[in-house]
């Protein structure tokens, strides 16, 4: 068969525009924010480790549950252990602190927010990034983001143990306000746990035959729903986690001193 | 200039021409699919109802023979009987092997396809997926390609060896070889380049006309480019007098006029009022119906929940019944402020329920004319939907009187007769699309050696003339006034003196458009594109105006003013559209519609067939059912 | 009702070009490709522009409006003032045939290589029973119209042309999220998303879902969920031990 091919196209190129973005909307607000929401976070989370007040019965600041030392005073262990001796001179919050901040750093939508807010890779949608190479998640060390499962499930023991202080105080001082804001807290936490991207593909996300796993079915079906809102349950918990943290250690350092406190 | 050899060259990658190129290439043909448009855009995807065929899934008292009925009444008993019995025998096979290529329908409770009412199909027969059956459809049959082309790889390390998309590309002639079809010439809308193929066979899937409307649910290809090709070749266009008007398109804001405003909105509650506020609809109900229709609207209120005791409400009659009383109403005086009618739904469910049942409408209105559908009512008023007419083809092969001519779907004529079921469109792609690209690929293998292309220069010198000429018509403005003169006097309502005037401004505006000039350069350029696309809604629109004349009754799609009433001697009769080579002049003449076969005929009850036939076909019903053919169904 | 608005928009072949300024008529309810079309009938007739159905179902008219990847018929002018200036470009991800027209070929390229629905070759044609809570997730992803908006803001080719080669964009990963999901489809798709089309490269910024005309869930339904698919082939040794264990 003879065929003759289409004279090669004239030179063909993106449109030559020099300007990074056209968009005319405050496009840097939403990463401004993020970012201040962030770095608040991650400062309050340095303080709050090196913090010493972290427990007034039956209160244990979460940044700091469980208490696994035997630097923590005798009602903050939990449940009474110690497996780390004298030798073990650090804050104890060090011990667990990566459970929680694994989960997080290596969460779906946070990887969003500070790939955009401080990465700004992109910074926002049709908003040329600054760098000149781009992976992604490909290579060393982001691939690592892949153990996100497993971070999973260290923040289920922590959501459960979060929720086991909370009841504590529940039972120990039923009319205190801090224990309404760690039972919030917890319910928040173990909301956000949940509504995690691994949890749906554990729960039936990785069947192709739902019609088979009626119960697995409905767990996802329920875990999607969260799932659609884990953007708010990671902020929402995220405040919750700093505002239980920082009352309570008010409280421990005496500040806040009301009778139902 | 570009030369490209293909067996077979499929124009148009809509469902038919995809279909067609699919089997074709199944066959071993090396193919071709040429389309105006990318790859997988093609006005296909604007369908939303389904797919009918009689699968049986949702109620197996349904079968073939229920389908074929459906589909004669609904086109009034002017189809080819023939299609209309492949069609339906085959209809179910063409959506089974969409499943095995990929596509994901609705499911039934036992995991079969689902399947839904629809208007003039007596069971549930519409495959569909929600709303978007079409795109579903389409996006099916371009994997498919796909995965064909991949199979090609794997074998020759070409993908597209065997079959090959030419995409942004104008078929402009077919050419000759004496008879037979030997090539077609075109441009890539790109570059503006030219291309030729060289082909034995040509498939024609181009689609309607619609853009010879104003007011109209098609989108820009529907410029009748296969109707115009076809005749150009020396081919028939039958039935061109029946436009099918869907009685509820969007009429404001003007940008979106004509959007189709889906039939499952009446379905579900939703009625027309006029600007006095009355349900107009009660006092349009014909003779032939009036004991299928509700008199009261508390009884057609009734029927919503329970439709085994009421009769159902007049706003659920046939399409081209709807689409005239609106018309009617509007012309009273009694429009609403943007020129249609008013079609409530708030009123009548909880904005949940509507949300519910209508997402695509409501986010239709919503986005497009700012109308929130569960608080105030729609703006409606009927729109140019289809072509019933087209390519005169045999049903079996799809083939065109000149050799090597084949056409399918909407290009082609005489399957839906007078007016088409809602759902069978898409079933129609799929059944005559496999027909034609096997019958190309057949009439290939029957060659005992290529035709040889001729007429090329003709061809580079016709589509290259708008850029030539310095100064002249903005195309444009010819194509808005071809438009409006359609619209307002061959419309839904026909009078021969309206007709005839039309025929009039077709007349000048040939003339006009083989002077229009296109400013700029070849490469995609829309202006030069129009004033080439106009050539052919001009001559779709004399054929569609002249057999409009010609047609004195009212049946289907085909409404005259002066004619009012459906006449038995006309079935028999079908238009026939043909033209010189240089498409100077529309000539119409009749010719006699053969009758149905025995085994087909009889089918069907007595009285239904005496509403339609002559007292000379009901002797041949008569014999028939007294016949050898009866007497065996009698010992069986 | 009508007033006149003042257009910019991008005029040139091949990517070379400039913003020309047009003011042009606009009336009540109008989308921004009605300005265009009446821009090509009074003041620019060579004006390019693709687009179909003007109705959001065949994605052909997609654009950037005011910097923001859109479909022109679906971007009415009252979102915007009176005052102000709308700028009209082409996509930036791909590279300009003219005006506002490019070229797309990116897009059925990475189509073609993924490979096609695979099912089992025992099944005979209407002989497929699937459930519909198992159809849906992919049902979803194949509201799909292909306008291509994804690939064109997804910062990954849209601002690393050298990453083309390696990464089908999100339509194509969401092809493969389709088919992995499908209740037929017997083909091993997962390493190859990871190796082959590039998954590792999203990193779920979730523009393409920000500009999806049909509101399909892209990076949560499709994107993350193939992730973890992946993960389970390639990185997670419970999963893989488990599979061990079960097969032998």
């Amino acid at each position: 068969m003879t065929q003759t091919t289409a004279e090669s196209p004239a030179r063909k190129q993106r449109a030559q525009l020099k300007v990074r973005t056209l968009r005319t909307d405050r496009w840097w607000l939403a990463p401004a924010l993020t970012f201040a929401g962030l770095m608040a976070f991650l400062i309050y989370g340095f303080w709050a480790t090196f913090d010493a007040s972290y427990f007034v019965d039956p209160y244990i600041a979460p940044f700091s549950s469980p208490c696994l030392a035997t630097s923590c005073p005798e009602g903050a262990r939990f449940l009474g252990l110690a497996p780390f001796g004298d030798w073990y001179g650090l804050p104890p919050g060090l011990l667990i602190l990566g459970l929680p901040a694994g989960f997080r750093v290596t969460c779906y939508y946070y990887r969003k927010s500070y790939y955009r807010s401080f990465w700004l890779s992109p910074p926002a949608c049709a908003v040329a990034e600054p760098h000149k190479k781009y992976t992604g998640e490909t290579r060393l060390p982001l691939i690592i983001q892949n153990v996100h499962r497993y971070f999973f499930y260290g923040a289920i023991v922590i959501g459960a143990i979060l929720t086991y202080d909370a009841i504590l105080a529940l039972i120990h001082k039923p009319g205190g306000l801090g224990t309404w804001i760690l039972l919030v807290n917890a319910g928040l936490i173990v909301a956000y746990t949940l509504s995690c991207h691994s949890c749906r593909h554990i729960t039936a996300g990785r069947l192709n035959h739902f019609s088979k796993h009626p119960l697995r079915y409905r767990a996802w079906t329920f875990i999607s729903k969260l799932n659609a809102k884990h953007q708010q349950l990671a902020w929402a918990s995220m405040f919750s986690v700093m505002i239980a943290d920082f009352y309570v250690r008010l409280v421990a350092k005496g500040v806040i001193t009301f009778p139902y406190a | 200039m570009e030369r490209h050899e293909y067996d077979v060259v499929v124009i148009g990658a809509g469902g038919a021409g995809l279909r067609a190129a699919i089997e074709a290439r199944q066959q071993g043909k090396r193919t071709a699919i040429v389309c105006k448009s990318l790859f997988g855009k093609a006005h296909t995807v604007m369908a939303e109802g389904g797919a009918a065929a009689a699968m049986g899934n949702v109620n197996p008292d349904d079968n073939w023979m229920v389908h074929f009925r459906d589909t004669m009444r609904g086109g009034k008993f002017l189809n080819n009987w023939r299609m209309a019995e492949l069609h339906a025998k085959e209809a179910p096979d063409r959506v089974w092997e969409l499943e095995a290529w990929g596509a994901l329908f609705d499911r039934t409770r036992d995991g079969k396809i689902s399947q839904r009412n629809f208007g003039g199909h007596e069971y549930p027969r519409l495959a569909h997926v929600g709303d978007r059956t079409g795109l579903e459809l389409i996006r099916t049959l371009q994997q498919r390609v796909v995965a064909l082309q991949q199979e090609d790889y794997a074998l020759h390390g070409d993908y597209e060896a065997y079959i090959k998309v030419f995409a942004e590309c104008t078929v402009t002639r077919l050419l000759k070889d004496g008879d037979a079809i030997s090539g077609a010439f075109g441009y890539w809308r790109e570059t503006g380049k030219f291309i030729l193929f060289d082909t034995p066979a040509v498939v024609l899937a181009t689609g309607g006309i619609g853009k010879s409307y104003v007011v109209t649910s098609n989108s820009w290809e529907y410029t009748g480019d296969g109707h115009a090709l076809a005749l150009l070749a020396g081919a028939n266009l039958i039935n061109m007098e029946f436009i099918q008007f869907h009685p509820t398109g969007m009429v404001w804001p003007p940008s979106v006029r004509g959007i189709l405003v889906t039939e499952s909105v009446r379905g579900d509650g939703g009625v027309l009022r006029n600007s006095l506020g009355e349900r107009f609809m009660f006092n349009y109900v014909p003779d032939v119906f009036k004991d299928k229709y509700a008199t009261s609207e508390e009884e057609g209120d009734r029927w919503y929940t329970d439709q085994a005791n009421n009769r159902r409400p007049p706003e659920l009659l046939p399409r081209d019944e709807v689409a005239r009383a609106i018309n009617s109403e509007v012309k009273a005086g009694r429009g609403s402020p943007q020129g249609g009618v008013f079609l409530d739904v708030s009123s009548r469910l909880p904005a949940a329920e509507i949300i519910k049942r209508l997402p695509s409408m409501h986010h239709q209105f919503k986005e497009l004319a700012d109308v929130d559908i569960t608080k105030e009512p729609m703006q409606v008023g009927p729109t140019c939907h289809y072509i019933m007419g087209g390519v005169e083809v045999d049903a079996d092969t799809g083939a065109a009187s000149v050799p090597g001519l084949f056409a399918a779907g909407e290009v082609s004529g005489g399957m839906h007769g007078s007016n088409r079921l809602g759902g069978n469109s898409l079933s129609d792609l799929l059944v005559f699309g496999r027909r034609a690209g096997a019958g190309a690929a057949a009439y290939v293998d029957g060659l005992a050696k290529r035709p040889v292309v001729t007429g090329v220069e003709e061809a580079m010198a016709e589509a290259v003339a708008p850029l030539e000429r310095a100064s002249g018509e903005n195309p444009y403005d010819v194509h808005h006034e071809l438009q409006r003169t359609m619209n307002e006097l061959v419309g839904i309502i026909r009078k021969s003196a309206e007709i005839e005037e039309a025929l009039d401004v077709v007349e000048k505006l040939k003339e006009r458009a083989k002077n229009t000039a296109s400013t700029g350069g070849k490469i995609y350029n829309p202006g030069w594109h129009l004033a080439i696309d106009l050539r052919n809604m001009l001559l779709v629109s004399e054929c569609v105006a002249k057999a409009a004349l010609l047609r004195e009754e009212s049946r289907g799609g085909h409404t005259r003013d002066d004619y009012p009433v459906m006449s038995a001697g006309w079935r028999r009769k079908l238009l026939v559209c043909s033209t010189p080579p240089d498409g100077a002049e529309v000539t119409v003449v009749e010719r006699e519609q053969p009758s149905m076969r025995d085994d087909l005929l009889t089918l069907f009850d007595r009285g239904e067939l005496a509403k339609y036939l002559t007292e000379e076909e009901m002797a041949e019903y008569d014999a028939a059912l007294a016949g050898p053919l009866a007497a065996q169904k009698r010992e069986s | 009702m009508g007033y006149k608005a003042k257009f910019r928009v991008w005029r040139g072949e091949g990517g070379d070009g400039k913003l020309e300024d047009f003011t042009v008529e606009v009336n009540e309810g109008e989308v921004v490709l009605d300005v265009i079309h009446r821009l090509q009938a009074t003041q620019a007739p060579d004006l390019a522009v693709r687009w179909n159905c003007k109705a959001g179902k065949c994605g052909s008219c997609s654009m950037e409006i005011n910097g923001k990847p859109r479909l022109g018929c679906m971007t009415r002018m009252s979102t915007f003032e009176e005052s102000d200036t709308i700028t009209v470009t082409p996509m930036r991800t791909f590279p300009v045939i003219k005006d506002l027209v490019c070229d797309v070929s990116f897009n059925y390229q990475k189509a073609r290589e993924i490979p096609s629905f695979t099912p089992p070759s025992d099944v005979r044609p209407g002989e497929y029973r699937m459930q519909q809570i198992d159809v849906e997730r992919s049902q979803e992803f194949r509201k799909c119209i292909e306008c291509f908006m994804c690939n064109n803001v997804c910062h990954v080719i849209r601002d690393h042309e050298e990453n083309k080669t390696n990464f089908a964009g999100p339509r194509f990963l969401m092809r493969i999220a389709e088919l992995d999901m499908h209740p037929y489809d017997v083909a091993d798709r997962k390493d190859a998303a990871q190796e082959e089309h590039g998954l590792g490269y999203c990193n779920i910024t979730k523009c393409c879902t920000e500009v999806c005309p049909e509101h399909i869930k892209i990076t949560d339904n499709a994107l993350i969920p193939m992730k973890e698919r992946v993960v389970d082939r390639k990185y997670d040794p419970l999963v893989w031990l488990g599979n061990k264990i079960f097969r032998r």
